[in-house]
């Protein structure tokens, strides 16, 4: 119980920075043995998550994560997700050290939901992408020691009525997109092959298979993104946000649509 | 020196049960109740915006009578403490009998401590994760915490209210059945509120996750209908 002159407020980060200081949600500093901080960029040895892409299409906003971690040049995790529903709306995808990253969305999904149970309404699509926003740059000393997060973050905007999609940068900065984005180690390939497909207006089925190409064709060229894997049914995380709401794409459809996507290629001779 | 009169503890804890029943008194009522696989929770409340009833996590209800700024001041600490916990701990470790405690302890602090008493009564309801049985927290002015398996009603009138409910209380009743019989036990015999003046909300097991919603205008007409 807060006195109305110190009152938190709606935000979550606020409340938690004071009533649980040792958890709190700001980052410190990580020091070395003689106190002294890790130099900028030192290569600390944690999982890294790699590709993500979003695209809007007709009803709204597809986002898709590979399921690839790596270490270094190790494979930490086979099946590590990067897609989240942020909350009914919205959803964000990671990319960068998946420990922070995962924490980062953990406390977001919080920060969102207490938000609308306090004031009894939802915050805006850009209240929300300010929100995020504000804990990336919380999160930059730990991002100049190589712990980096690079989020996206795509909704459907009940007010304008149409799916929206914003990149960030380390130090906070956030930036809308028009139609399509993709970031992470295999970014630059998956975004390219989206530049290729992408039409207006896509429909879910065209807009899934774009993706599920784009992520393709980055694990082929990047080591650091992950394939589909169909003999341990791995296949990437995709998601839909629109009118009714954040929903995944099922694992059978998605197997479905990659089956589909490799016969194209068959189809069309594609090199090996 | 001047002394301070002599008042009798008895003496001061009557006024202040007093002083804190009136206030009480003076709202309307509200009646939490069990159904097949929910909790409902509905009151006369001729406020669209100002809400009696709330969510605060994924199961878990709120709902107060008497003055608005101080059980609003306990809704918030009340999504406070289950954000926190659920934040710290894990989801699943957030439940409504250590919030009704918190919620005991701190109204029986201001009780015997505080200038004033708070002058709300509430409930907190909750729908049991794996069984989906109903259970309801009924929460004093002073701190006394009782807990119902069936029903409860809060707020001014609350007793006459409560005979007039437990006649019809069945146990396992749908959703349609316990709302008709709330209302119409708020209303009594010659009156009836008309639907603009009720608000109502369910924890469901349909719901998902978040088990709290509102039961809109819209369908409280056909409900009622």
């Amino acid at each position: 119980m807060f006195s109305p002159t110190e009152d938190p407020g709606p935000s979550f980060v606020e409340v938690i920075s004071r009533v649980l200081p040792e958890k709190s949600a700001l980052p410190r500093l990580i020091s070395g043995p003689d106190g002294a901080n890790y130099r900028s960029g030192s290569p600390i040895s944690v999982p890294h998550g790699t590709t993500i892409a979003a695209v809007r299409y007709a009803d709204g906003v597809i986002m898709a994560g590979d399921r690839r971690a790596t270490e270094g040049n190790f494979i930490a995790h086979r099946r590590i997700e990067k897609v989240f529903a942020a909350d009914k709306h919205s959803a964000v995808a990671i990319a960068g050290a998946a420990g922070p990253a995962i924490e980062m969305v953990k406390l977001f999904q919080v920060q969102l939901e207490h938000y609308e149970k306090v004031e009894g309404s939802v915050l805006s699509l850009e209240g929300k992408a300010n929100q995020l926003s504000q804990m990336i740059r919380a999160n930059l000393p730990m991002a100049m020691q190589g712990l980096a997060v690079v989020p996206l973050f795509a909704g459907w905007d009940i007010l304008r009525r149409r799916g929206r999609i914003f990149t960030y940068d380390i130090t906070g900065g956030r930036y809308e997109e028009v139609d399509y984005h993709a970031t992470g180690s295999g970014g630059r390939d998956a975004k390219a092959t989206i530049k290729l497909g992408y039409r207006d207006q896509l429909d879910t089925v065209s807009a899934v298979k774009l993706l599920i190409s784009a992520l393709l064709e980055a694990s082929e060229e990047d080591s650091a993104t992950g394939g589909p894997d169909p003999v341990r049914g791995i296949y990437p995380v995709i998601a839909t946000v629109s009118e009714p709401g954040f929903k995944r794409v099922t694992d059978e459809e998605i197997a479905e649509l990659t089956q589909q996507v490799l016969a194209d290629r068959a189809d069309r001779g594609v090199a090996q | 020196m001047t002394m301070p009169f002599y008042v009798a503890p008895e003496q001061v804890m009557k006024d202040r049960a007093d002083y804190a029943r009136k206030g009480i008194a003076r709202g309307r009522a509200l009646i939490g109740t069990v159904y097949q696989g929910g909790v409902l929770l509905c009151a006369e409340n001729p406020s669209r915006s100002l809400h009696k009833i709330s969510e605060i996590y994924d199961r878990i209800a709120f709902a107060g009578v008497g003055k608005y700024n101080e059980f609003d001041q306990l809704r918030v600490a009340g999504v406070r403490h289950a954000d926190t916990k659920g934040y710290a701990y894990s989801r699943d470790d957030v439940d409504a009998r250590s919030l009704a405690n918190i919620y005991a302890q701190y109204l029986g602090q201001v009780f015997t401590h505080e200038m004033k008493p708070m002058e709300v009564e509430i409930l907190v309801a909750e729908l049991a994760p794996l069984t989906q049985v109903g259970e309801l927290y009924h929460i004093l002015y002073d701190g006394t915490v009782m807990d119902e398996s069936n029903f409860s009603v809060i707020g001014g009138d609350s007793e006459t209210i409560s005979e007039r409910f437990s006649i019809t209380f069945n146990k396992d009743w749908n959703l349609k059945e316990a709302l008709r019989a709330s209302v119409a036990a708020l209303a009594g015999p010659e009156r009836k509120i008309p639907v603009s003046e009720l608000e109502a909300a369910v924890l469901s097991e349909s719901n998902g996750r978040r088990a709290f919603s509102r039961l809109g205008h819209l369908q409280l007409d056909e409900l009622l209908a």
